[in-house]
């Protein structure tokens, strides 16, 4: 590999698909921590098998060469089936879910976001799924720069609270890991 | 009455789980476990009581038991087996898990553990045992229902030595060890998920031949994963270096994987490798790596690592390939298979190596050799001070005429680095030393489990004064099993490799590492039952060594040595293979080093 491949930075999202025993996620945690990964973002839930697989979905980042390590590494876990890196094995679909609390008061208290609260998450696909008349709470799935883009814009409408899931992805078309 | 004889109890008749434990082990092929029972391991040492399958060895620290299972392994090939209790039994454990872990040695840790409903509790002798251990070991287990049991153990085996061999603790809650259920066989489908790659891919072998043809200055490397691989690896490595006429060195864990004294052989590269190693890995043209895994002893300075040369990498771990320094050939595959598959290709390729070239290279090398980085003065005045490599070289020769079989193992420092390049070791698993982890105190319980595992071998630990009291202890279980283990320690009064980086890095402040308030070795050997005997001059080395080597007991020889002496060649940290120093002349180099290197180990 040349250099300058080697050198540069690259963000990966990896499948890892695991026996669902107990310890597997502090496995991969202090494997990370242990070798001084990033983790950018990591989702882990049973999948398969009646929940005696589990996929979980990390987001690192490094160089070439680092992030060959990590998915080396993670292999040679032994209740690890496979690992397969989505970001470099062709086109493939990332999605995280959030939850975001704005509180955002009528005008008979004194706000007058609620309005553009509404209309952002509209335009953003959000919906509205708990509201009262201090406070929405929107429900909004897409990729991260999606959710990082209407979370900041509705940071000066009142923005409380923040749950996100982390990323879950998936090959396009007939490709399986 | 039921059986009581873990052999004869019966698959369809349920048994306590510590009889079910044992005839996992036996069906194993366990002979032998090293231990130190405790609370919660105690129904384990009741079913122990009521077989003769499989023999105990009682220790007298965890750590050794683990070391001893490390010297069991690696000098028998086979799977080394550890008995310890919870919580300070487990965390006693550690250190000689990692050991196992850096060098790659398969070993089953069986740790005892408080009853499954205690657990979480703080309990009495409780350790999160599965938590500590963890990054410790290549995998572990908590057996939560006896029906896993017999299951988890075959596992355990089969993990433990397949692929990049490794430990593997099994954590045993002690309601588990008590509570019935059925034996389960080995099994014999393959492992769910666990499938190391072991055959070579044919493509990438007629690469690495096609540019192992093409070199003009080769070079091979090889290191553990040869021994690993067994007594196969190392002969079709012996058949594959004397066929191609290519030069060989091997890193510390690999000695004796290619005979040391054939011409071909380099000597060990690396921090404390020869001048001619070094220079041959920094000129090469093709470097053909082994089972070995460009650890940082090895390369020196990374960006100035054998800058010119494509590189093959044989590796059974994926992991270690492309991770500090990136290869042409990357081969994932056991040693033996890929270097089997390699003679193959080679020898049906008509292609013929460049003679000329190579023979170009051998001169070059010859030249390197004419250094002799490996000399020094032992001055023969009477009562003259010995020199630790002088003492290490008649070790060497005297043993030469010992009819017995020959098991080296070492602690760590000064001591070890010349029984590498003094005493030549030629043929595999017979050097025992702790590598990748740097433990002080492992050659004495290592060369316990070698003496166990080959009663009549004359097994010596090379040691230092300081190493081998991390572990003296272990003079108990020598008295207890009559093992006739020779220690042999090169006594400079100081922890000398430390001493020697505070020489010659910090300028001369040897802060804290003078042996002070030493023990005296010859009234400790006699204390714990063995034979103390002293070397004070040169005078005294010959007879004590003869006299060592004739005594059919334990024997501690404390050999006097130079403690000015330092350990040469060097590449100092931070730096390349070309700018080794070869001796004390040549120090002031040193002070070139930058405080990017001396972060370094």
């Amino acid at each position: 590999m040349p250099d300058s491949q080697l050198n540069s930075c690259r963000t990966a999202t990896i499948a890892v698909l695991v026996d669902n025993e107990p310890g597997i996620l502090a496995r991969v945690v202090g494997l990370f921590s242990g070798r001084g990964y990033n983790i950018d973002s990591l989702t882990v839930a049973a999948v398969e098998d009646g929940g005696n697989r589990s996929r979980i979905n990390i987001v690192t980042s490094g160089t070439e060469m680092v992030i060959e390590q990590i998915k080396a590494q993670l292999d040679r876990l032994v209740p690890v089936h496979r690992v397969a890196d989505l970001s470099k094995n062709g086109p493939y679909l990332a999605r995280e879910m959030a939850l975001i609390k704005v509180v955002c008061p009528h005008e008979g208290a004194g706000g007058n976001n609620r309005a553009e609260a509404l209309r952002l998450a509209d335009a953003f696909r959000a919906r509205v799924v708990d509201a009262t008349t201090e406070s929405f709470v929107f429900e909004m799935t897409g990729s991260t720069d999606k959710l990082d883009a209407f979370v900041e814009l509705m940071r000066p409408l009142g923005l409380a609270e923040v749950s996100r899931t982390g990323v879950v992805a998936i090959a396009r078309g007939t490709r399986v890991i | 009455m039921p059986d009581a004889h873990p052999h004869q109890i019966h698959a369809e008749i349920p048994a306590p789980g510590a009889e079910i434990l044992l005839r996992a082990l036996k069906d194993q092929g366990v002979d032998v476990i090293f231990g130190y029972p405790g609370g919660s391991v105690l129904p384990i040492y009741d079913a122990l009581f009521n077989q003769n399958a499989i023999r105990h060895i009682l220790v007298r620290h965890e750590q050794a038991a683990l070391h001893a299972a490390e010297g069991y392994a690696r000098s028998t090939g086979r799977v080394g087996v550890a008995l310890v209790t919870s919580g300070p039994g487990a965390t006693n454990a550690v250190t000689g898990l990692t050991d196992a872990l850096m060098d790659s040695i398969p070993v089953v840790c069986l740790t005892g553990q408080v009853p499954t409903h205690l657990i979480g509790n703080d309990a009495f002798q409780e350790a999160d045992t599965t938590g500590i251990t963890r990054p410790a070991t290549k995998h572990n287990y908590l057996v939560k229902r006896p029906g896993d049991l017999a299951r988890v153990v075959h596992e355990a085996f089969y993990v433990a030595r397949s692929g990049r061999p490794g430990p593997v603790v099994i954590d045993l809650p002690k309601d588990i060890l008590i509570g019935k259920t059925l034996y389960t066989p080995p099994p014999e489908t393959p492992h769910r998920s666990y499938r190391p790659q072991t055959q070579p891919d044919a493509g990438q072998i007629a690469r690495a031949v096609a540019i192992l043809k093409s070199a003009k200055r080769p070079m091979v490397y090889t290191g553990g994963g040869v021994i690993n691989a067994g007594p196969a690896a190392a002969e079709a490595l012996t058949r594959f270096v004397r066929k191609s006429g290519f030069p060989c060195t091997s890193t510390l864990m690999g000695l004796g994987a290619f005979p040391a004294s054939d011409p071909q052989f380099l000597g060990m590269l690396g921090m404390h490798g020869t001048y001619e190693a070094n220079l041959a890995m920094h000129g090469c043209d093709v470097l053909l790596n082994v089972g070995a895994r460009f650890d940082d002893r090895v390369t020196g300075r990374l960006n100035a690592f054998s800058p010119g040369s494509r590189k093959i990498h044989i590796d059974i771990d994926p992991s270690s390939i492309n991770k500090n320094v990136p290869v042409d050939v990357p081969i994932v595959a056991d040693a033996a298979r890929a270097l089997a598959a390699l003679l193959a290709a080679w020898e049906a390729d008509p292609t013929p190596v460049d003679r000329p070239a190579i023979a170009a290279w051998w001169r070059q090398i010859d030249g390197w050799k004419g250094i002799d980085c490996l000399r020094y003065i032992q001055p023969r005045d009477p009562g003259s001070i010995i020199k630790p490599q002088y003492a290490i070289q008649r070790l060497y020769e005297i043993t030469r005429t010992v009819k017995q079989e020959i098991f080296i193992t070492t602690e760590v420092g000064q001591h070890q680095m010349w029984a590498a390049q003094y005493f030549k070791f030629e043929e595999p698993n017979h050097l025992m030393t702790s590598g990748g982890l740097g433990t002080m105190g492992y050659g004495l319980p290592a060369a316990m489990g070698v003496q166990i595992a080959h009663p009549d071998a004359l097994v010596i630990d090379i040691a230092g004064e300081a190493s081998i009291l991390m572990n003296i202890q272990e003079m108990g279980t020598l008295a207890q099993y009559r093992l006739p283990v020779k220690i042999f320690i090169l006594n400079n009064e100081y922890m000398g490799m430390v001493r020697q980086w505070q020489e010659l890095l910090h300028g001369g402040r040897y802060s804290e590492t003078y042996s002070a308030a030493l023990p005296d070795f010859v009234k400790l050997a006699d204390s714990f039952h063995a034979v103390g005997m002293r070397a004070k001059s040169v005078d005294d080395l010959d007879r004590v060594i003869h006299e060592m080597l004739a005594c059919d007991r334990a024997v501690i020889a404390d050999i006097a040595v130079d403690p000015k002496e330092n350990c040469f060649p060097m590449i100092p940290s931070g730096a390349a293979h070309n700018e080794m120093i070869l001796g004390s002349e040549q120090v002031g180099s040193v002070a070139g080093v930058t405080d990017e290197g001396k972060v370094l180990v």
